[in-house]
């Protein structure tokens, strides 16, 4: 077993059960910090998807922006914890079927592009798709002769032929932001502000005055 | 395979031990520089000339009584600062001590460093909520809306950097300096970059939430002995991998300043260290020589001054690259 699919498992499984212990646990700062827990295993496993760019950035989008973002909300609210001993028998029926319409959407997802699922045999043999080398890898010779780093890679894409979503996702950011603002920003009457440019530009010689 | 595991040990024990020895010592030396810029002596009691005051000083931190507050979140409390100690670690994976002297040499190595200082958030919040005390909570929340505000405007001045050095790879960077440094074309981003770092390390001037006379210097009043020594190793370790990216990306990391014979004769090594120990003697300098800022003024400018300044040098750096054409090579 190779340390590629050994660390796979490892992410894999650590993600997973921060994932369930997001939703129960029972202190809300636990959720948060189980939630940077999945954000930071998913980034190991887009390393070892060789996308160390959008790991990167999953680390700094996401656990550095957007789950300390939900750490601050949720460590200013007053959430009690009688709150939270309600029974989750309740959830079973509703939740039960959107469990399992969920499942077979991800089934019939690895079904169609990974793995044979709904067929006869239920194990993909490596033999059955390498005849008789027993590893796996493959060379992209293309790659070889000018390797292009991750950030070059989306770049040349991004930028060229996506241009438009590009600026379409920074105009939903900005009207987001402007939304915030907006909903926020109340006029107080007698605010007294310092003017900052007038302190730092003023003249010494008139503001100054010696007392004796 | 046990030599490969034994050898990577090693590689990390040659940047760990140094630094954690090089943290120590700056501690000595920052208490020293202060009190030569107020015409004191600093420590000099314990050692010739003071130099055994950290040992004394882990000594004391050692053995003191590690104080849990009641009603805290014990594993919160005690994971805190070793998420702190351990980030600021992490950092240094990826500096190049000379060519081809970095522990990793990833390809993404800024957006790595940037990516670690965005999780050192996350000791302090935690930090703060774990000590069930609301000037620890409050302490807290300032020092990382402070930091989160700053990385805004390294992020920028990181990438006007980037854009003139063609990669995110540290030891690229540093070659792309051989001609010039850049502190040179882009002076006014390293003194951008220079004032942002001090911010995002909470260290003088902007160390309101944590210095001794505001909000009972905040975040870390519950802990004593090792979570305090972590916490303290942690943000000198932080300070000095601040000042090791600022000799990285704008003092030209392991070149020395003109590339003929005399200057040759030094290592690259010994230059980086020299530029490091010049960065963290600036900080120390700065501590000394200013005020404190007030917390809404320490906001304002990270937001109002920093964040415009930096995009528009952004703006401006990427404009003349493809105005005259001086596209980098990567």
């Amino acid at each position: 077993m190779n340390v590629e699919v050994l660390l796979f498992y490892i992410f894999s499984a650590i993600a997973i059960i921060s994932g369930s212990m997001v939703i129960s646990a029972r202190n809300p700062i636990h959720s948060v910090l189980f939630l940077v827990l999945v954000f930071c295993n998913a980034a190991g496993l887009l390393i070892l998807l060789e996308t160390e760019f959008l790991a990167m950035l999953f680390l700094v989008v996401y656990v550095g922006a957007i789950a300390v973002l939900f750490l601050f909300v949720v460590m200013m609210l007053n959430v009690r914890i009688t709150e939270l001993n309600e029974s989750i028998l309740r959830y079973i029926p509703i939740g039960g079927i959107i469990l399992l319409i969920f499942l077979f959407e991800i089934l019939s997802v690895i079904n169609g592009d990974l793995v044979p699922f709904f067929s006869s045999k239920l194990f993909v043999l490596d033999s059955d798709y390498i005849s008789l080398n027993h590893n796996l890898n493959i060379t992209f010779w293309s790659n070889q002769i000018n390797p292009l780093t991750n950030v070059a890679s989306l770049g040349e894409v991004l930028y060229t032929y996506y241009v438009y979503c590009f600026m379409v996702a920074s105009l939903i950011l900005l009207v987001a932001m402007i939304g915030a603002i907006l909903l926020t920003m109340r006029k107080r009457m007698n605010v007294r502000k310092q003017e900052i440019f007038d302190q730092v530009y003023g003249n010494i010689n008139s503001n100054v005055r010696y007392i004796n | 395979m046990i030599y490969f595991i034994i050898s990577w040990i090693l590689e990390i024990l040659i940047i760990v031990v140094p630094l954690l020895i090089a943290v120590a010592y700056f501690t000595l030396a920052e208490r020293k520089v202060i009190a030569s810029i107020q015409r004191r002596r600093g420590p000099n009691v314990v050692g010739i000339w003071g130099l055994l005051q950290p040992l004394a000083d882990g000594l004391k931190l050692l053995v003191k009584e590690s104080i849990f507050p009641s009603n805290s979140n014990i594993i919160i409390f005690v994971l805190a600062p070793v998420i702190t100690f351990l980030l600021s670690l992490l950092g240094w994976a990826v500096i190049p001590f000379g060519y081809t002297m970095v522990l990793s040499d990833l390809n993404v190595g800024l957006l790595y460093i940037f990516a670690v200082s965005s999780l050192g958030v996350y000791g302090i919040l935690t930090s703060g909520w774990a000590s069930n005390s609301k000037y620890a909570f409050l302490g807290a929340l300032r020092s990382a809306a402070q930091m989160v505000s700053y990385e805004v405007s390294i992020g920028l001045i990181i990438i006007s950097v980037l854009l003139c050095a063609g990669s995110l790879n540290l030891s690229k960077i540093i070659i792309a300096q051989e001609s010039i440094w850049y502190i040179i074309p882009l002076f006014p981003v390293f003194l951008m970059f220079f004032i942002s770092a001090l911010a995002e390390t909470n260290r003088a001037p902007f160390d309101l939430p944590e210095a001794e006379a505001e909000l009972v210097a905040g975040y870390n009043v519950e802990y004593s002995a090792m979570g305090f020594a972590l916490f303290f190793l942690g943000e000198y370790a932080n300070i000095l991998m601040m000042c090791a990216l600022c000799s990285v990306l704008f003092l030209g990391g392991w070149l020395p300043p003109i590339d003929i014979f005399p200057f040759t004769l030094i290592p690259g090594p010994l230059w980086f260290g020299l530029k490091v120990s010049f960065m963290a003697f600036v900080f120390i300098w700065v501590r000394a020589a200013y005020p404190r800022y007030r917390y809404d003024q320490l906001m304002r400018l990270g937001w109002k001054v920093f964040l415009p300044l930096s995009l528009a040098w952004v703006l401006f750096v990427a404009g003349i690259l493809v105005g005259f054409d001086w596209y980098p090579f990567y």
